[in-house]
């Protein structure tokens, strides 16, 4: 709660944090509740110091929704296991020092119970990376390669077979770190702004009389998203995080955010479309836009927040 | 702004559910729809409900009120809107009540306020003149003469209208135009000379009368506020009203939610729950989310106005707005998922689709609020 009370003031004066990292808005909560005390003394002060990057390794090439079909072998060698697969959409994974991964520890049992939860050294020998381009041009995503690397066996977190739990419970967090971050719909600058600018007036009301309408009908729902933030994170001040809720907020925030990018390009027109011209910053609407398509995506589909909506909050019935 | 009730609101909510799901459930509107009562709601409920201080939930204690704020009358309009029970608080506890104590003399207000609050005086507010909502478009005049008023015109969509006691009529003064201003509020006695009320029922179920005024006499004593002042205080008191709309429908749309999750979850085809289809499931999850939208805005529009904050024009415009849409969502959806037995007048979820579409519409529908919330961004 004091960690969402200083962003919020922080977002409200426009500064950015002090460190964007997925060690500390991830990572760091789950080693708190299920690591050893020894990876807590480990890692924990370098997170906090902003020491060591981080990458997530979950997803794979086939496994994405479906996350615990995932293939990474961890073979158990006593000492060490060896660690064989491969990783994808590991964000910054060729800057990062560090990865936290899904690992598959047991392929005899049910999907869900054969996974483990690994700390492992990017500079292991064994592990590559390859960037991924994206449809925007730039992308901050790669794959990670695992050919036979030597974990030591004292970077499992919690049990051998618990990955699955600590996953969920990390994933709660980062959706509800994207849900509040990336939507803040009403501290960014109201769109209508730029349309007023862009388009003009007259007689007070925006010219394009059908786009007027669009940008109203976004400001309404930005506005009721925002003070939906306020009161979810409100209600569960006293409770421990936001739970399955976590999902409304992600869902909502990327549909708003893919509106408001589609809303930007029509207000800019073809004006959007340059890709290369004298202009500032050339392109950057329309890689806005491409990449805000991403949102529905990564982080787990909004299907899938549907799926856990429609289990964990409205208890209906179901696998 | 906080979002969360504090132990005395908690307490009221928690006791007007039991109360209105005991006492006057969905099944009470039925029977004074096949009865074809006169009135249209029960005067012993309202009777009830006023001695435990809903008919004075905004009247300053002096004036026999409880003086609980837009959230305690927000509170009461959601419940009655999950067991569409029909009462006059709109008509009289919002919006009457609301122009009364933000501009009634202090004679109008010792004499109608605690009448109001334990029940016994019912107002109406007549403004609408079209069929599409437009508050400052008047052509009711009231032409000065000696040092009163005569007025003549013809108002609409008036609720309550057939019952009330006083009715609260906005006219323009003299022949000026729109442009010129001039709007003011006048107490009426609906059996004065010159007024003819005739009811109409809507849609819901319920009440709006059709008002005529032909040379009404007024005296200056019968404005309220100030000759010319009216504009703002009309606003004023449909914002109130307009809140309270947006929590009847947040009631509403909750309870069609919870009614079509039981549904889904006992409802068998193709030897599965209908809750296990995930086309259903997605859809039962988008609408949670709109309706949690819908709830932010209507207790930010109750605190605004709670506030007299300077954005509470435009969060109680979001407001209608997103209650409007959501409800409208939630009733066509808790319909469908129902099937066919949804189409059965038997079935409840006709009537909450019915009162949403009447509530949406009324001091504004979709349309109109989005409109203003472009006019106070400034686009």
């Amino acid at each position: 709660m004091q960690a969402a009370i200083l962003r919020e003031e922080m977002r409200n004066l426009g500064c950015r944090p002090p460190l964007y990292s997925s060690g500390l808005s991830m990572l760091g909560p789950a080693l708190l509740k299920y690591g050893s005390d020894a990876q807590k003394f480990e890692h924990l002060p370098r997170i906090a110091r902003g020491e060591i990057r981080w990458c997530q390794g979950f997803s794979e090439p086939g496994a994405g929704s479906d996350l615990a079909s995932l293939k990474t072998r961890a073979q158990d060698c006593g000492d060490h296991l060896l660690v064989d697969g491969e990783k994808i959409w590991t964000s910054h994974g060729d800057a990062a020092d560090w990865i936290f991964c899904l690992v598959r520890t047991d392929f005899a049992a049910p999907k869900h119970k054969g996974i483990g939860f690994l700390l492992i050294d990017m500079a292991s020998p064994g592990v590559s990376t390859r960037p991924i381009r994206l449809i925007s041009g730039v992308s901050p995503f790669c794959g990670t390669l695992f050919d036979n690397v030597r974990v030591p066996k004292a970077n499992l977190v919690g049990a051998p077979n618990a990955g699955w739990d600590i996953a969920k419970y990390l994933l709660t967090h980062e959706r509800e770190m994207i849900g509040g971050r990336d939507v803040r719909v009403g501290a960014q600058r109201p769109l209508y702004e730029l349309a007023v600018r862009e388009i003009g007036l007259e007689r007070g009301r925006l010219v394009d009389a059908a786009l007027r309408t669009d940008l109203a009908c976004y400001e309404i729902d930005s506005l009721a998203f925002d003070l939906t933030i306020r009161r979810v994170r409100e209600r569960s001040a006293s409770a421990q995080g936001i739970g399955a809720l976590s999902s409304m907020l992600k869902y909502y925030s990327a549909a708003l955010i893919q509106r408001r990018q589609e809303l930007t390009m029509s207000i800019a027109g073809t004006r959007a479309l340059l890709l290369e011209s004298d202009g500032a910053t050339p392109g950057e609407t329309a890689r806005g836009w491409l990449s805000s398509r991403g949102h529905s995506i990564a982080g787990g589909t909004s299907e899938i927040q549907l799926n856990i909506i429609a289990k964990q909050v409205l208890h209906l019935p179901g696998t | 702004m906080t979002f969360v009730l504090n132990a005395e609101q908690e307490l009221f909510s928690n006791s007007a559910r039991k109360f209105l799901s005991t006492r006057a459930p969905v099944v009470m509107l039925r029977q004074l729809r096949d009865s074809r009562d006169a009135i249209g709601f029960s005067r012993e409920l309202w009777d009830e409900l006023s001695a435990i201080g809903w008919a004075g939930l905004l009247i300053p204690e002096q004036y026999g009120g409880v003086s609980f704020g837009y959230v305690g009358i927000g509170i009461a309009a959601e419940e009655s809107g999950r067991t569409l029970t029909p009462l006059p608080l709109l008509s009289t506890a919002v919006l009457g009540v609301t122009a009364l104590v933000k501009s009634g003399s202090s004679a109008q207000k010792s004499e109608l306020l605690p009448a109001i609050a334990v029940g016994k005086l019912i107002i109406a507010l007549a403004v609408d003149e079209r069929s599409r909502h437009a508050p400052h478009r008047i052509t009711t005049r009231a032409m000065p003469i000696g040092s009163g008023f005569r007025l003549s015109g013809h108002k609409g969509f008036v609720l309550d209208g057939h019952v009330a006691n006083r009715l609260i009529v906005s006219a323009r003064i003299g022949t000026q135009d729109a442009a010129a201003g001039g709007t003011t509020l006048f107490l009426i006695d609906p059996h004065a000379a010159g007024v003819t009320i005739e009811r109409t029922l809507t849609v819901d179920s319920r009440n709006a009368a059709e008002v005529r005024l032909q040379n009404v006499a007024a005296t200056e004593y019968d404005v309220v506020g100030a000759v010319g002042g009216g504009a703002e205080l009309l606003d004023n008191a449909l914002d109130a009203g307009r809140a309270a709309l947006a929590c009847e429908l947040t009631g509403i749309a909750s309870e069609c939610l919870e009614r079509t999750l039981d549904y889904l979850r006992q409802r068998e085809q193709f030897g599965r729950k209908l809750g296990e289809f995930q086309a259903l499931q997605h859809r039962a999850a988008q609408l949670f989310c709109e309706i949690e939208l819908a709830r932010s805005a209507a207790f930010a529009a109750l605190r605004a106005l709670d506030d007299g904050s300077a954005d509470a024009a435009l969060l109680v415009s979001v407001a209608k707005a997103k209650c409007s849409e959501a409800a409208r969502l939630a009733t066509n959806e808790a319909l469908q998922m129902h099937g066919g037995i949804g189409m059965a007048d038997e079935h409840d979820i006709g009537l909450f689709m019915k009162r949403a579409r009447v509530a949406a519409e009324t001091f504004g529908d979709y349309a109109f609020h989005s409109d203003r919330v472009a006019r106070l961004c400034g686009f």
